[in-house]
């Protein structure tokens, strides 16, 4: 499908191709938004890259996606947004579901720390080099992932461990 | 002060690894910092924990603050008491039913909420809506804004130390909520919106309402000004506490007032028109100092702005259909349900299954609700329930800001920035 980029994103993404030739794996569109999706070991340089030389400053959200069967299980996606030229675009990596684990971008985006944290709270995904790598909204004794496709909507009392809640019993 | 102290104080008897790890974060923050009095015996260090159950911190927030003197040198902030996992539960409803999740999110401005995620899904699916349903989303668009900055005044002023104001902006809410009860049928949790449009449209009693609105509001907000604008112990709460600066401000990816109090003028109705924001005519009031006096102009001007935007969509609101008429996309009329085998087939078709976007498709679409960019991030899998819905919440990330502004400020001053930087819990803790 061909794609439809405004002058902003067809440099960022000829710059992407230049630069970063055997990281970059496709770059496609949907529903008018710009994907880009880049091999997890290259995502710091390639954030640092659009931060410096594409203005891509403003990090507004992380989104954690399970693709429950499909290999490199858990997808995340980095919206970021181009404050001079008024442009959007979503950077993606892939994980493995065994050992998930993707270096942080909080020393290129500050406003990736608390993010992360969410992303790690739903589906586990670690973040290497992260300041604060702790889970945002379940307490750390919890001990499963709710986002994940297999963690149940509705819960059965009793059929998995939960942390105590009331303060006087054990 | 070290963690073997805060744990030989604090006896957690239950989330004992939470706590643990919260305290261990809080001593780790500013590592780089030398602790000058170690062992001084006269040392005034202490840990305070605000919340979770405060009445100035505007829901259930805990913060920890370790002080000295009446100084907070660091602060971590423990989220997460109001989550109730919206995201997983859109992952298991239709797209329309999920709507009326959305209006418990952001509760003090559900209209912008119901819109956000109509407008995700119109766009993902590809569903035209008509004219004058866009113009009829903005007036409860922007009459929700002007509810949640009403609050935020009110309650902000509050905790500056000036209880009557508080009464004063709920008398004025009050005629919101009436204008909404016409409206949309409900007061509080309107759930008005409607993917491909909204459920009814606008009564001549309610718009008679909207009109008296905005002839009376201006006249309301002058006499805040009045109150305000000079006022002296106002200042001294509000001027130069909890700064941010511009670059940090983009740094942290504030958001909305906060950011535009900040110094940048990013708003989304400008940056990326949705409904038919591109046809009226409002400024994007923005200041520079960064400081909550700054946040405190930036939303009173908004309040006018948004009676600018409400004038002129009365004056252009086109007549015509308020829901598109396709029943694939969107639920019928009620008098075609009642009267027609089709139309009680495709409600119940809609209610079943849904608007199915195609499968692989994704998007990300925001508005700017009164909070800031409120975004929704949809990945479908083909069917009527998403496979991934992620919500952008403005709280969540002016929450970060926060934890990162409180730091160096006065104790006494951390009710006044929570209540600068206007929070909601529902929507932060998702």
């Amino acid at each position: 499908m061909a794609l439809e980029l405004n002058e902003t994103l067809q440099n960022t993404i000829d710059g992407l191709s230049d630069k970063f030739t055997d990281k970059l794996i496709e770059v496609y569109q949907s529903t008018g938004d710009t994907f880009v999706r880049i091999e997890s070991d290259a995502l710091v340089d390639v954030g640092n890259y659009l931060k410096d030389d594409h203005h891509f400053v403003f990090l507004t959200d992380i989104a954690g996606t399970d693709r429950y069967t499909s290999d490199e299980r858990f997808e995340v996606i980095y919206n970021l947004v181009c404050l001079k030229h008024q442009t959007r675009l979503l950077l993606k990596v892939r994980c493995d579901e065994e050992d998930p684990e993707l270096m942080t971008v909080s020393t290129v985006w500050p406003s990736a720390n608390w993010m992360e944290r969410e992303v790690y709270d739903m589906y586990g995904v670690r973040f290497k080099g992260h300041p604060d790598l702790r889970r945002i909204f379940l307490p750390e004794d919890f001990d499963y992932f709710p986002l994940r496709k297999e963690f149940p909507l509705l819960g059965i009392e009793g059929s998995i461990e939960l942390p105590n809640t009331t303060p006087d019993t054990d | 002060m070290k963690l073997s102290d805060i744990q030989s104080k604090v006896n957690s008897t239950f989330f004992k690894e939470h706590q643990k790890k919260l305290y261990q974060s809080l001593e780790d923050k500013h590592t780089t910092i030398e602790q000058m009095d170690d062992g001084d015996p006269l040392s005034s260090k202490m840990i305070l924990n605000m919340g979770p159950q405060h009445p100035a911190t505007h829901g259930v927030i805990r913060l920890v603050l370790q002080l000295h003197g009446e100084t907070i040198e660091k602060v971590k902030l423990d989220i997460g008491y109001l989550h109730r996992g919206v995201e997983k539960i859109a992952e298991n409803k239709t797209y329309q039913e999920f709507m009326p999740y959305t209006d418990r999110m952001d509760y003090l401005s559900p209209y912008s909420n119901n819109v956000a995620l109509c407008t995700a899904v119109e766009k993902i699916a590809n569903v035209e809506v008509p004219e004058r349903a866009h113009y009829i989303r903005m007036i409860g668009c922007e009459l929700a804004r002007i509810s949640s900055h009403l609050l935020w005044l009110g309650t902000m002023v509050m905790d500056a130390g000036a209880v009557s104001f508080f009464i004063w902006t709920f008398k004025e809410r009050e005629k919101i909520y009436d204008i909404m009860d016409r409206l949309a049928g409900h007061r509080f949790t309107v759930s008005h919106s409607r993917i491909g449009g909204v459920a009814n449209d606008i009564t001549d009693e309610a718009m008679g309402a909207i009109k008296e609105f905005t002839q009376s509001f201006p006249n309301e907000l002058k006499d805040y000004h009045k109150l305000l604008d000079r006022n002296r112990l106002f200042f001294d709460r509000n001027e130069a506490v909890g700064v941010l600066k511009t670059k940090d401000a983009l740094a942290i990816a504030a958001k909305g007032p906060v950011l535009r109090a900040a110094g940048y003028a990013y708003d989304i109705r400008k940056f990326a028109p949705y409904a038919r924001y591109d046809e009226v005519e409002f400024g994007v009031p923005t200041r520079l100092e960064g400081d909550n006096l700054a946040r405190y102009f930036v939303r009173m001007e908004e309040m006018s702005e948004s009676i600018r935007i409400i004038r002129q969509c009365i004056d252009k609101l086109p007549k015509g259909p308020v829901r598109t008429d396709n029943a694939k996309q969107a639920y019928p009329s009620k008098d075609e349900v009642y009267y027609s085998m089709e139309g009680m087939i495709h409600d119940f078709m809609m209610t079943d299954t849904g608007i199915c976007p195609p499968e692989g498709a994704e998007t990300y679409h925001a508005v700017e609700a009164p909070k800031g960019e409120l975004g929704y991030f949809i990945q479908s899998d083909g069917t009527g329930h998403p496979w991934r819905m992620k919500i952008n919440a403005p709280s969540f990330s002016n929450l970060q800001v926060l934890e990162n502004i409180l730091d160096g400020e006065m104790v006494a001053d951390t009710v006044v920035i929570i209540g600068g930087l206007d929070p909601v819990m529902g929507e932060a803790d998702k």
